[in-house]
């Protein structure tokens, strides 16, 4: 590529040049030629992009990061951690100078004193023939030669988001041969703005026309309810307006932009002449282009300037564009915040206050029949919290996430994890748990005889405050023995909590402790990156952070309560059953015991050489390294709840995943195994609390690893070594 | 098909498909040695058969130590090779083969290494088989696993 390929004018874009401007870029430069307005435009080509990464031998990396496993085999989770490397990798390399000396040439001069809009233009846009719009990034209001520099780096390193590797998996497309061109646009301030598609996207026979006050960032990201006409598109007549709160817009900030509140109703924003105006323009765009498109326009001093326009290809007829679920793997900061009161004001709440509710309830003096209704009823209402688990609790994790991103543009640490850091200073209800079972330990530990007396069962020989500290935790968490917080099944003496606490108390002193992070600079760090006027929102996008983070191992103990209080009435029903006769009422209650069994169902799991050969054993296998650090110690796989019972001190657990209902053996391990993949998963959240080692997204963990196997973990590279070195 | 039996046909495929392995032997002194050698696998996976002139480095360890193991690789020296190219390496105790045993090695020898004919039938050559216990196959970078032949 020679140098002078690398940025250009958009004169200088031929209409086959795809390869080299992207789809968008090729659109913008064949609008300019037919005369259309269009804001001043440079594109830096997809030779920049690729001079960039063999110049600092990207391309390796990146194969290198997605070919750890099988991609099919991988986890959004693990796709979304190594998509973050990868954008660190585009954010940390230095530009080539040749490179940075032709940014400065291009583009210092004409964007002085010019806030710039930072488009992507992928080719595979075009070629994909499916839409690609907003799987890459673009950014409004940017302002100075450095800032604009660090924006074309993210929107290169979007092309290998997590969305965006997903998408292009779907549609078949070859992450080796994609390539970025973007657009370094002059911002145009708008009075209004909007999108007018020529062929409505939900009816062939229409057109639409959607407009907003101010930039057109604020219907694009979904911050400003358009207002929206429907048009004929054979009379061009109107066919319906419908209003919206006309109350805020989206502005220009220092850099970037902000939601605006007029204080009131604004102005209706469109005349029917605008509307027409608007409509007739996409319509010429549709005649240039030869097929029906989807035009971004803004409006100054009753000016129209195209910003874009690309082809119309969801329409009625194309259901299956699944582009909107890889668009929902990202979150803007407002709806997180939006997601946040409600979870924290509204649902967890009215969690903690059912549970409560349903365990005060004595299920003795119901008869059968109202025992069923009310086993019917608990049912019910935990499978009505699950599915708001999924719907709200589990979106609401990209609130780590989002800060973790934002954290990394903004500070450009060597290690893209550091921001777990700053999440990591925040009371977890799990870790909680854990203190009280270590205080307990320690109270057994005290007192002689204590250890003993808990072991032979008899409770009633431990001194008052040690006795009332075990049935205060029972009365909280249950006895430990079937993975579901607040459930008390079978015998105290014969629990995983007593054995748990016996195998605590017989290691005075060893819990790993937190490595030292001084989280307070780290703090100060993050937030003096800011502006001044920026510091309140990004000590509030970490509050966000933390509390996303926080959340994903609590939800999980008031889900389980919820269970618990369900399975609680199941047993209950039961064990009616099977000491009464056979009755009309007994038939209701065998009938509701076929809603929810009694006990737990165990993961499938296990060593089984049957199920992979006699011959074949795992030596070495690959995940993904959680959390930093090397053990070597005994397996323990943990299939089941009963497995936690037989776990002891030192030994490596080996699991599905770390269910949080199961963290309080996490003290007793030397190291941590998933099969489920992830640096920010639970397992690895609470690996990391205790300083343990952790691997995640091993596949075939619970496959080739058997307790009492010689195991090594890596938790730098993310290896497990199986068997001892010199076999 | 099961885990196994997938280990086995890749196995199966990587030594079909390269010529050469490399093989490792250790001198009386302790010393290892590196050698390259054109070689042949048995279709049950159970050895690999090899020659070399009884003059080599190589034979002279195997006649002291005849604990051997051979590498073969799919590298083609790019730089994708680090996550896409397989490797297996062979563990096992090496025999010369002699009377209707060797003229049947030399024959399957000759089909796969017919520009060989005449050096594998000098009589200076000596003609080995390693008896395979253990093959490890590494792909992905990182991903070991073990197949014992046999089982």
């Amino acid at each position: 590529m020679s140098d002078d390929k690398l940025i250009l004018p958009l004169a200088a874009i031929r209409p086959d040049d795809i390869a080299l401007a992207g789809g968008k870029g090729c659109a913008l430069a064949r609008l300019d030629r037919a005369g259309f307005q269009i804001p001043f435009t440079m594109v830096v080509t997809t030779g920049a992009y690729q001079h960039f990464v063999e110049a600092n031998g990207l391309q390796e990396k990146i194969l290198l990061e997605l070919n750890r496993k099988p991609f099919a085999d991988m986890r959004w989770e693990e796709i979304w951690d190594a998509a973050l490397r990868i954008r660190s990798m585009f954010l940390n390399h230095p530009l080539p100078s040749d490179l940075d000396q032709a940014f400065q040439q291009t583009l210092a001069s004409p964007f002085v004193d010019r806030p710039a809009v930072i488009r992507s233009s992928a080719p595979q846009e075009d070629s994909a023939g499916a839409s690609f719009a907003g799987i890459h990034e673009s950014y409004v209001n940017v302002r100075g030669h450095a800032a604009i520099l660090d924006h074309i780096r993210r929107v290169w390193a979007s092309l290998w988001s997590d969305g965006a590797l997903l998408y292009r998996q779907e549609l078949g497309l070859a992450p080796e041969s994609s390539a970025m061109a973007v657009l370094v646009q002059a911002l145009i301030v708008g009075d209004y703005s909007g999108v007018a598609f020529t062929v409505s996207p939900m009816d062939v026979d229409q057109s639409v026309v959607e407009a907003v006050p101010g930039l057109n960032q604020g219907l694009v990201d979904g911050l400003v309810a358009p207002e929206r006409w429907i048009l004929d598109r054979a009379t061009h007549a109107i066919v319906s307006h419908t209003a919206a709160d006309r109350s805020q817009s989206v502005v220009p900030a220092d850099q970037g932009v902000r939601v605006a509140d007029f204080g009131g109703d604004g102005p209706q924003i469109l005349s029917p002449g605008n509307i027409e105006a608007v409509a007739a323009l996409a319509r010429r765009i549709e005649t240039l282009f030869g097929s029906p498109q989807d035009v971004e326009w803004t409006v100054v001093d009753g000016e129209i300037t195209v910003l874009q326009a690309r082809p119309v290809t969801t329409t009625a007829a194309s259901e299956d564009d699944k582009r909107g679920w890889y668009l929902s793997l990202r979150r803007s900061y407002e709806n997180l915040q939006q997601l946040r009161a409600k979870i924290e004001d509204d649902l967890i709440p009215a969690m903690i206050r059912e549970a409560e509710e349903l365990a005060a309830i004595d299920l003795a003096p119901f008869s059968d029949t109202e025992l069923a209704a009310e086993v019917r009823r608990r049912v019910d209402r935990n499978q009505h919290w699950s599915n708001v688990y999924w719907a709200d609790f589990i979106p609401y994790a990209h609130g780590a996430r989002l800060f973790g991103q934002i954290y990394n543009d903004t500070i450009k640490p060597e290690n893209p994890y550091e921001f777990a850091d700053l999440l990591t200073d925040t009371p977890m209800a799990s870790l909680k748990r854990n203190r009280q079972l270590e205080a307990l330990a320690a109270g057994v530990r005290d007192v002689p005889g204590a250890a003993d007396d808990l072991r032979r069962g008899r409770m009633d020989n431990l001194p008052a405050a040690l006795r009332s500290s075990l049935d205060t935790f029972v009365a909280q968490y249950g006895t430990l023995s079937s993975g579901i917080t607040g459930d008390s099944e079978g015998a105290l003496a014969e629990s995983t909590l007593v054995r748990l606490i016996l195998e605590l108390a017989a290691r005075p002193g060893q819990s790993p402790a937190r490595q030292s992070v001084d989280h307070e600079a780290l703090v100060r760090r993050f937030i003096d990156a800011f502006a001044p006027e920026e510091r309140d929102w990004a000590q509030s996008l970490l509050d966000l952070g933390r509390s996303s983070y926080r959340l994903r191992d609590d939800d999980n103990i008031h889900l389980g309560r919820i269970e618990a209080q369900a399975r609680r009435a199941v047993r209950e029903a039961a064990a009616r059953l099977a000491n009464e006769p056979i009755t009309a009422e007994a038939a209701a209650l065998r009938e509701v015991l076929s809603l929810m069994p009694p006990d737990k169902a165990a993961p499938a799991a296990s060593a089984d050489t049957a199920a992979h050969g006699p011959g074949l054993r795992a030596r070495q296998l690959v995940g993904q390294p959680a959390g930093p650090g090397l053990a070597r110690g005994r397996a323990r796989v943990v299939a089941t709840p009963q497995d936690l019972k037989a776990f002891q001190s030192g030994e490596i657990l080996i699991c599905d995943a770390v269910d949080p209902n199961m963290t309080f053996v996490v003290p007793l391990a030397a190291a941590v195994v998933e099969r489920r993949g992830g640096m920010l998963i639970h397992g690895a959240i609470i690996a990391r609390e205790y300083g343990l080692p952790c691997v995640t997204g091993v596949p075939e963990a619970l496959q080739f690893i058997r307790s009492g196997d010689h195991v090594t973990v890596d938790g730098y590279l993310g290896i497990v070594i199986i068997g001892p070195a010199n076999t | 098909m099961d885990a196994q039996e997938t280990v086995r046909r890749h196995i199966a495929t990587l030594l079909s498909g390269q010529r050469l392995a490399t093989l490792s032997t250790c001198s009386a002194e302790g010393h290892p040695y590196a050698s390259l050698v054109a070689f042949d696998a048995d279709p049950d996976l159970s050895g690999m058969i090899f020659a070399t002139s009884r003059a080599t480095r190589k034979f002279a360890n195997l006649s002291h130590q005849a604990r051997a193991a051979m590498l073969v690789d799919n590298s083609g020296n790019v730089k994708s090779d680090i996550y896409a190219a397989m490797a297996v390496t062979a563990l096992g105790v090496t025999t010369e083969l002699t009377g209707a045993a060797q003229d049947e090695a030399v024959a399957r020898y000759i089909l796969k290494h017919p520009h060989m004919a005449t050096f594998v039938q000098a009589p200076s050559t000596a003609v080995l088989r390693l008896a395979v216990d253990v093959y490890y196959l590494v792909n992905r970078f990182q991903k070991v696993m073990e197949y014992h032949v046999g089982r």
